[in-house]
């Protein structure tokens, strides 16, 4: 088992070396350039070349790529082209809003759509199931951004619960802090209830149709302990794969929802770096994406020995 | 009894602390939605209007415009010109001083004077005529120039990007392609770099040491009297959200609002809406004078004919109150405004348009159009004008991309087949575009000098220098005229329209002054 955890984290090398290739290249290949948006309207061309000198994008790519790995080996992730400050600065500052957006968001989705999915599941074709699924489909096909204009329109304009935008620290204290983040996790936690849910009934009705369940009925096993501790249990390793997978499009749909509800968080950090070839930032907010993408599906690895024993590494 | 005297006891000490609490809560606090987001601090290393704004709030200037256009003297008590109109004396008012409490002297103003020369336009050619600088003491100096040059005072007192904002000297002193991070400067507000969270929110607090000018605020100038004890930029990028966040009270103030958004602000009783900006804003149809076919001044003066004004302004701003129709090069309600050398253009005469390219031979010429897509003003334009060349005769390929590949590729001199442009749309502000020497779209300076698509006309350059060295309004004016004339037949853009940008701001918010820049002195926060 330990030898697999540190085989599968030191896998991540390689993996996140390709990735910060690929961001770097793509990045440096794409039309665009900081020094002439920094330069202004009224910039000689002399004044641009001093500018890319003074930020060295006049040197060769080789140089800049190699440089930028070395300043990352050291945990400097560079600075800022536009606001001069360190990227990991502006990345601690932005990382609270958006670790607290994607855990609400997750704990939230996964606590209402398991049930959702058993319950689906356990009423299969049934008035219950439908209810469940055409939940699941709206889910699906809403738009993050027309849930939130939504929920802000019926919470925060006309009953007054929540404020519309903004992010309170928990440092604030709690209520604050749940004011500020209920809406954007409901708004957000919808498409992955139902991606969740979805996941859940499926496997749950597989797992239903097994002998053991059929034996376990026969022997009296009550309703309840029978979903929650033969089925759901045997049932969890592919809801747990996709709560895995769920986390990369979580952070697809942080960028909206930040951007909805006015959350300063990474995602508004990454779109705002992108429109200006801010390429130190775009890096280091990439960089640290993936590398939260490769540790959660490491944890979703190992967790599977826990969910089923007969999984061993 | 003893009951009720502990309660009555309990009753005062809550209400003691309720007092106190709210005292302590009675900060006056201004809350605007800014129209970008501020991403750095310098702002004679940047020329975006953000940081220009940010400028005004901690950094002070040493002329200023007010209201009606007319530059006054701000940080400035009492200046002078020699007989012989070549020396100009400065002397600082009373009172000044930088936010770490030192006292603002002739030397910082000297310093922070030539780095503003090394990036600015105006501030370029004020250099070239001036041979020296000079403290005479503390607060006195001199600006000796090379010869008489007329724009001494307006340059001095520029609006708008850049700015000759004053700095302290070792601040002045930093290379001017290199950004200043402290900001120490002397105006009415001071920066809390530690509270500024870059995306999010900037803060600043009144500076209680500033000295404001005893006249009215009035534009840039006059007494700037802060009466809020703190303002907070609150930067929304979603206007939805935006427009949301004012009508719950939320923000105070939204400097930019969306055009679509207006009828629903205008429409809710707490919120005010109106235009500040006299000037407004224009649009700016700008061709490739390097390469076929607009390198022909006939098939530039075809496109001139065939644009319609009315049509571009329908599809960016729709509301007939927030838009006119305007032909002048440097704006209509300035004092440039000019109807010169117009031969009936920009009203949409497609027959007579189609006539002219004929006449040039460029019919069925290829237009590489780059459309900037995540813009939606000029993403409108670029749609209005493909369809305009479309149906004059052009064979149109449209571009889509960002603004910021936009910039990058209309540095292209090469021909449109080798990655080069013919077209692209921008817009300045009238408080930029209102001059000769500040409205950079109408040089004819050529590959060299002149602004992307590098126009080339002798006459215009002489005309603008005449203009800026002139300092007879009557004799201005008829340059102006000239200007304009030659300006039309040159066409160094077709110019789509002139526009009003409103804000929006909480009814009950008072002192909003009318100006192309938003400042956020003199305005009084209403009890909410």
């Amino acid at each position: 088992m330990y030898a697999y955890i540190i085989r599968r984290v030191l896998s991540t090398i390689p993996v996140m070396a390709v990735v910060a290739v690929f961001v770097f290249l793509l990045l440096y290949l794409t039309p665009g350039d900081p020094a002439v948006v920094i330069a202004g309207d009224y910039a000689r061309p002399e004044d641009i070349e001093r500018i890319r000198e003074q930020l060295g994008l006049n040197k060769p790519l080789y140089v800049q790529f190699f440089t930028w790995v070395g300043n990352v080996f050291t945990g400097d992730l560079g600075i800022s082209i536009f606001s001069n400050m360190p990227v990991l600065k502006l990345i601690g500052q932005r990382l609270e809003p958006t670790l607290a957006l994607a855990i609400c968001t997750m704990i939230f989705a996964v606590v209402v759509a398991v049930p959702m999915g058993v319950l689906a599941a356990w009423k299969a074709h049934t008035w219950v199931d439908r209810v469940v699924m055409i939940f699941a489909v709206l889910g699906f096909s809403a738009p993050v951004f027309v849930i939130g204009y939504l929920l802000m329109w019926v919470f925060s304009l006309n009953l007054g619960w929540f404020p519309v935008q903004g992010y309170k620290p928990i440092a604030e204290g709690l209520g604050p802090f749940f004011a500020s983040i209920a809406l954007p996790t409901i708004a957000l936690g919808l498409v992955y209830i139902a991606l969740i849910a979805r996941m859940t009934r499926a496997s749950v009705m597989e797992v239903l149709t097994e002998d053991y369940v059929r034996t376990a009925r026969a022997k009296g096993v009550n309703n309840r302990t029978l979903l929650m501790r033969h089925a759901l249990k045997n049932a969890s390793v592919p809801i747990v794969t996709i709560i895995g997978v769920g986390v990369a499009l979580l952070i697809g749909g942080v960028v909206v929802t930040e951007s909805v509800f006015n959350i300063p968080g990474l995602g508004r950090l990454t779109i705002d770096a992108v429109l200006r070839r801010d390429y130190p930032v775009i890096q280091g907010v990439i960089l640290i994406f993936s590398g939260i993408y490769v540790m959660v599906n490491l944890l979703i690895d190992l967790s599977y020995s826990l969910l089923d024993p007969r999984i061993r590494y | 009894m003893r009951y009720l005297s502990t309660l009555a006891k309990g009753i005062g000490i809550a209400a003691v602390a309720a007092a106190m609490l709210s005292a302590a809560s009675a900060e006056k606090v201004l809350r605007i939605v800014p129209h970008a987001d501020l991403k750095n601090v310098d702002p004679i290393w940047t020329t975006a209007y953000i940081t220009r704004n940010h400028g005004y709030m901690v950094y002070d200037t040493l002329f200023a415009v007010d209201e009606k256009g007319h530059v006054q003297p701000q940080m400035v008590g009492k200046y002078s010109l020699s007989d012989d109109k070549l020396t100009w004396t400065f002397t600082l008012r009373d009172g000044l001083k930088w936010h770490d409490g030192t006292p603002v002297t002739s030397e910082d103003c000297i310093s922070s004077i030539k780095r503003w020369g090394k990036r600015d336009g105006a501030g370029q050619k004020l250099m070239d005529f001036t041979a020296d600088m000079k403290a005479v003491d503390a607060k006195t100096f001199t600006l000796t120039l090379k010869e008489p040059y007329g724009w001494v005072i307006d340059s001095l007192g520029k609006i708008s990007s850049n700015t000759p904002f004053m700095m302290q000297k070792k601040y002045a002193e930093t290379d001017a392609f290199t950004q200043v991070t402290e900001i120490v400067g002397s105006g009415p507000f001071k920066f809390v770099k530690e509270q500024w969270v870059p995306g999010s929110k900037v803060v600043y607090v009144k500076n209680t040491d500033y000295v404001p000018r005893s006249e009215p605020a009035s534009g840039a100038a006059g007494g700037k009297v802060v009466k809020v004890d703190r303002v907070e930029w609150v930067y929304i990028p979603d206007p939805a959200t935006t427009m949301n966040a004012l009508a719950n009270g939320e923000v105070d103030l939204w400097e930019t609002p969306a055009p679509d958004m207006l009828p629903l602000m205008k429409a809710n009783p707490n919120i005010e809406v109106a235009v500040i900006d006299p000037l407004g804003t224009q649009g700016w149809l700008r061709m490739n004078h390097l390469h076929p076919p607009f390198d022909n001044p006939k098939v530039r003066q075809a496109v001139q004919m065939a644009v319609k004004q009315e049509t571009y302004m329908q599809a960016l701003v729709g509301d007939p109150q927030y838009y006119r129709t305007c032909k002048a090069f440097y704006m209509c309600g300035s004092p440039q405004e000019s109807t010169a050398g117009d031969k009936g253009y920009l009203e949409g005469n497609m027959a007579k348009a189609k006539e002219m390219l004929k006449e040039a031979g460029a019919v069925g010429a290829k237009v590489v159009l780059m459309q900037s897509t995540d813009i939606p003003l000029l993403n409108n334009a670029a749609l209005v004008t493909a369809q305009i060349l479309r149906d004059l005769g052009f064979n149109v390929e449209m571009q889509a991309m960002d603004w910021s590949t936009l910039t990058s590729r209309r540095a292209k001199k090469e021909p449109p087949e080798q990655g080069g442009w013919n077209v692209f749309h921008t817009y300045t502000t009238g408080a930029d575009a209102q001059t000769p020497v500040t409205n950079i779209g109408t040089s004819g300076g050529g590959v060299e000098r002149a602004w992307f698509g590098w126009p080339t006309d002798e006459k215009v350059e002489k005309l603008r220098d005449a203009w800026a060295r002139e300092s007879d309004p009557a004799k201005k004016k008829e340059l102006i005229d000239e200007l304009q004339a030659q300006l039309f037949e040159v066409v160094p853009f077709a110019n789509y329209g002139q526009w009003f940008q409103p804000m929006a701001w909480r009814k009950g918010l008072k002192g909003v002054l009318v100006s192309p820049v938003p400042f956020f002195w003199n305005i009084e926060v209403a009890e909410k």
